[in-house]
């Protein structure tokens, strides 16, 4: 039975990287930039939710507004930082986008005060019993259906509608895609605002989790979700799931049974260094 | 004088640090997310022996050679994973490190190592000896670079397919790179443990490895002179802001990022410009 808690546990971890990694790997594709700042708009996004939800007490509202000013929030970070740097070494925009993700944290402690928010009253705690002996909260699994919706919202996008094709064009080929008359620009606001989105929904799903929004919840995504995307393959988003939920289930097993040499993030890790020394283009490579 | 003998051997140390990864990052092209996890080694390493009663000039020979052995590691990882792939191995690196060292009571685990003996020959003996190092580090690196293997460097940094083919043995200078880049980290390392006095596993985390990244990348990658005036001014940087101290980190995060944003090619780079405008008018 510890087992199978285990793997829930797992799987929930993983939902919410896979959130979060799915809008870095975005990123990746199209612009080759490891964009560490991404973490502070799942940091925003869980401020935001606490903050709509306590001020109307309607937490889907705040999930969409959360969402919608991640995404804007997304496109300004583009519009301020990255796009002057394009020509340069990504590792300009690395540094760049290190320094934005700092600074980021220090406005939200500034602001917001350093001991964090919690909500009033939370909603989705009540406990339901999934299996024998097993229960989990509504906010689990909450968590779950929320990614499971939105990611399968984003596959319906990019494979159905000719947005869709637009946008894998230009990750794939972006003069090519050009040629064709596709505006390169419409897809990389397009592209941050949607990767951004779904960070801030994970922010929002986060700080219903733990209760907790403080200024400093970004710094354990802002690293793990590179190590995500790695994993993936870097750029490939199926990969990226794959390796979200491979890593939330590694990390529950790993605290458990190897908790007492490494700590969390060791863990993760030495499966990250383990599967690129295997498999050097990562778990799925790119095409 | 005793405060200004402290920043000195602060500043001392975090150019040495930077002078280290420059081998790697500014002149071999392996970019290094991870390389506190050197500077931690060196630390962990020559503050256990110096505990135990060996001195501290001489505790830095084997701070360097294990450091130089690890990186040696790290750097077969190099020939497997390249570019955005290595720097996540690396920083992987580091967060296992961290990781390990937080579970080892042997090491001080969580609470780290306290109680590190002061140099025999004073604070002012430890900024000369960091000085000492940090002149030695950067001749070393000056001839490295003016060297065949600094050539070697270059055409790896530039296009590794094109360096191999013109029959430079890449992995070999990979390995180089890695070596003299970790065991200089693993000096640092020591010097720092005897600096502060105190080590733990926080000192070594992410935050570290990416601010001497920084200060390699704001000095102008491959540059030895830009990293040395790079890693003073950002050592210094927070001893300046203390009188704003609730806006430190905000002032540090946006700074590094103006910096990139208007000068991308960093100190180097301002510098270079402003000497030809100055020629330019001459």
């Amino acid at each position: 039975m510890l087992a199978l808690d285990l793997l829930i546990q797992g799987l929930v971890q993983g939902a919410i990287y896979a959130l979060v990694a799915v809008g870095l790997t975005l990123v990746y594709g199209l612009l080759r930039i490891l964009h560490v700042a991404h973490a502070a708009l799942f940091t925003l996004g869980g401020y935001l939710g606490v903050l709509v939800t306590n001020a109307t007490g309607s937490f889907a509202l705040a999930l969409a507004v959360a969402m919608g000013v991640a995404g804007v929030a997304g496109i300004a970070v583009y519009r301020l930082a990255y796009r002057p740097l394009l020509g340069r070494s990504p590792l300009i925009a690395l540094i760049a986008s290190i320094g934005l993700f700092i600074a980021s944290e220090e406005a939200f402690r500034i602001i917001f005060g350093a001991h964090g928010l919690s909500y009033v009253t939370p909603p989705l705690q009540a406990q339901i019993e999934i299996a024998p002996g097993i229960s989990l909260s509504l906010a689990r699994i909450a968590v779950v259906v929320l990614a499971v919706v939105l990611l399968s919202a984003l596959g319906w996008l990019s494979l159905s509608t000719r947005t869709g094709v637009a946008w894998r064009a230009s990750v794939s080929d972006p003069p090519i895609a050009q040629a064709f008359g596709i505006d390169i620009e419409r897809v990389r606001h397009l592209n941050f605002f949607v990767g951004s989105a779904l960070a801030g929904a994970a922010g929002v799903m986060v700080a219903l989790l733990n209760n907790l929004v403080e200024p400093t919840m970004g710094a354990v995504p802002s690293y793990k979700a590179l190590a995500i995307i790695v994993l993936g393959g870097l750029g490939n988003v199926r990969g990226t799931l794959v390796a979200a939920l491979a890593l939330g289930v590694v990390e529950s097993f790993g605290t458990i049974y190897a908790g007492h040499l490494l700590d969390r993030d060791a863990i993760a890790f030495a499966f990250l260094i383990l599967v690129l020394m295997l498999r050097p283009q990562g778990l799925l490579a790119r095409s | 004088m005793a405060y200004e003998i402290i920043v000195a051997t602060n500043v001392a140390i975090a150019i040495l640090f930077a002078l280290s990864l420059n081998v790697i990052t500014g002149f071999c092209g392996q970019v290094s997310l991870g390389h506190a996890a050197f500077l931690g080694i060196g630390a962990y390493t020559s503050a256990m022996l110096t505990k135990a009663g060996m001195p501290l000039v001489l505790s830095l020979v084997p701070a360097a050679v294990l450091a130089g052995a690890v990186g040696m590691v790290v750097g077969l990882a190099s020939l497997r994973v390249r570019h955005d792939f290595l720097a996540i191995t690396t920083m992987g690196v580091a967060f296992l490190f961290v990781g390990i060292v937080r579970k080892q009571d042997a090491l001080g685990g969580e609470i780290g190592i306290a109680g590190i003996p002061a140099p025999a020959f004073g604070r002012p003996g430890l900024l000369v000896l960091s000085v000492v190092c940090v002149v030695a580090f950067a001749a070393l690196a000056v001839a490295i670079r003016r060297s065949w293997a600094g050539f070697a460097f270059e055409s790896i940094a530039d296009d590794e397919d094109t360096a191999r083919l013109l029959g430079i043995d890449v992995p070999r200078f990979k390995l180089f790179a890695f070596v003299v880049g970790t065991a200089g980290a693993g000096v640092a390392g020591g010097l720092y443990a005897h600096q502060v006095r105190f080590i733990g596993p926080d000192s070594f985390g992410f935050v570290e490895s990416v601010t001497v990244l920084a200060m390699v990348i704001v000095g102008g990658i491959g540059s030895v002179w830009g990293v040395v005036v790079a890693a003073a001014l950002l050592s210094m940087l927070p001893q300046w802001f203390q009188l704003v101290d609730d806006y430190k980190l905000l002032l540090y995060g946006a700074l590094l990022f103006a910096t990139m944003r208007f000068a991308p090619d960093g100190l180097a780079g301002i510098a270079t410009r402003a000497l030809r405008r100055v020629r330019g008018a001459a």
